[in-house]
């Protein structure tokens, strides 16, 4: 679809000349990806030193999206915002739309070069230098993302250890099929559930492949700050040692592409606290769970015919890899 | 008794046909989903060969283990209620190796190249 075809095309052109300075026009529009509520659109702005890229993220029509978890996307704004305060690599926001663009709700964003596909950064060379790196990397910057100023946040829920495994035990009893290793990690996690003291921080709540922008230097940006609440910061140091997100580097924890230890290191070097495993292993176990509930419950939109399509009918079939994975942390052989 | 081919041996066809001749002529999006359903004829495949003896299997562990009669399903729902109420946990003789087997069998079938399968394999050795 070119620009011209593109009903965006218009007011996201008067948007650029309004916010941008020197903007003339706006050229390469297109659709990146989304869902039914939340679009990501790539486009150009012309300048007379250039073009500036430029990343749209909105919400057609004043939708809002579905999943009572996510926050409205001026909240990811302001996130983002705090963040680059606080130097964590984020792309700058550079609009955050008004009623009056007449855009639905969304910001506009500087769009960063770089991957994001994981199998590409595990194994293609030009990422050969960064990867011993990165796990290191993502230390310092979760420290710093963590040591965002809490009296500068904008509203968000908080979730530390036992309302988030509420949360997924009632989404996990609402689907209905019976698991017994979900069964066992459910009572597992209510038994060593962390005590509630630790001081609470800003989480990212999806620190992992992705929503990391990788180039050949290392993180450029973290994205995607729709899931961050305020919780146990120790959440992010587990997420990302899930091994549904080392894509086959299971000797590789972070990421599959660095050690914990190097993570830690990073993280104390950078400001963050001292790092308990044994914390940071409880949020493994929960977030394998998580992703494991997660795979289970997409059976429901495909059983129900809201979306047919065998990519949604076969990760059904994926849950089952977190139950392996599961047992090896809660029950290992050998 | 049904004829020949066996419904494994009609479904690997499928899968191979899908592979091997209508995905060259396909393209983007839809070439994607053209791999995505040949893989999910390659666990259809795999179920018809591994599960009724693995079902079986499964059945006899959980009978003994529950000390009940009942359909795969009515145990294993049996199984979770207990676990959930603390009446069977990790410490329970025999829980530990039925949700083994019956996982490493889930795996066989849905993903038997995912990494966290292949390893638990080499470590039960």
């Amino acid at each position: 679809m070119g620009a011209e075809a593109n009903p965006l095309s218009g007011p996201l052109s008067a948007v650029a000349r309004s916010r941008i300075p020197g903007a003339t026009g706006i050229s390469n529009l297109k659709r990146l990806s989304g869902g039914a509520s939340q679009e990501t659109w790539s486009f150009d702005v012309a300048t007379a030193d250039g073009l500036v890229p430029l990343i749209l993220r909105r919400a057609p029509g004043g939708a809002r999206d579905a999943r009572a978890t996510a926050v409205p996307l001026e909240t990811e704004a302001h996130l983002i915002r705090l963040a680059e305060k606080a130097d964590v690599p984020v792309p700058t926001v550079r609009h955050v739309l008004a009623p009056e663009d007449g855009l639905g709700h969304g910001f506009i964003m500087d769009r960063i070069a770089g991957e994001t596909i994981a199998r590409k950064i595990l194994r293609d060379d030009e990422f050969a230098a960064a990867r011993p790196k990165l796990a290191r990397q993502c230390g310092e910057i979760l420290a710093r993302l963590h040591r965002v100023d809490m009296a500068a946040l904008p509203p968000l829920r908080t979730s530390p250890a036992r309302s988030e495994i509420k949360q997924y035990l009632e989404t996990y009893k609402a689907h209905g099929h019976p698991h017994p290793v979900f069964e066992l990690a459910f009572r597992w996690l209510q038994d060593n559930a962390p005590p509630e003291a630790t001081a609470h921080t800003l989480v990212h709540g999806d620190f992992r492949h992705g929503n990391l922008m990788i180039g050949p230097d290392g993180v450029r940006a973290v994205l995607d700050w729709e899931l961050a609440h305020i919780g146990d910061p120790m959440e992010d140091l587990g997420w990302i040692c899930v091994n549904s997100w080392r894509f086959g580097n299971i000797d590789q924890p972070v990421g599959g592409f660095g050690a914990r230890e190097d993570m830690f290191a990073g993280y104390e070097a950078a400001g963050g606290i001292k790092v308990d495993p044994a914390r940071v292993k409880f949020w493994e176990v929960l977030g394998t769970l998580k992703w494991g509930v997660m795979c289970t419950i997409m059976v429901t939109a495909f059983k129900s015919g809201t979306d047919r399509s065998v990519e949604r009918a076969t990760i059904g079939r994926r849950s089952s890899e977190t139950e392996v994975d599961l047992l090896r942390l809660l029950a290992p052989r050998g | 008794m049904q004829d020949q081919p066996t419904a494994a041996e009609l479904v690997e066809a499928v899968a191979e046909f899908i592979r091997n001749h209508a995905m060259p002529q396909l393209q983007g999006h839809t070439a994607f989903h053209a791999r995505v359903a040949a893989n999910a004829l390659d666990i259809v495949k795999r179920e018809l060969e591994i599960a009724p003896a693995a079902n079986a299997g499964e059945e006899a562990r959980l009978k003994a283990l529950l000390d009940r009669e009942g359909t795969l399903e009515d145990l294993n729902r049996e199984l979770c209620a207990r676990i959930e109420s603390g009446a069977i946990g990790l410490e329970t003789p025999g829980l530990t190796d039925h949700l083994w087997a019956t996982t490493l069998t889930k795996l066989a079938i849905d993903q038997p190249n995912y990494s966290g399968y292949k390893r638990a394999v080499e470590e039960g050795r």
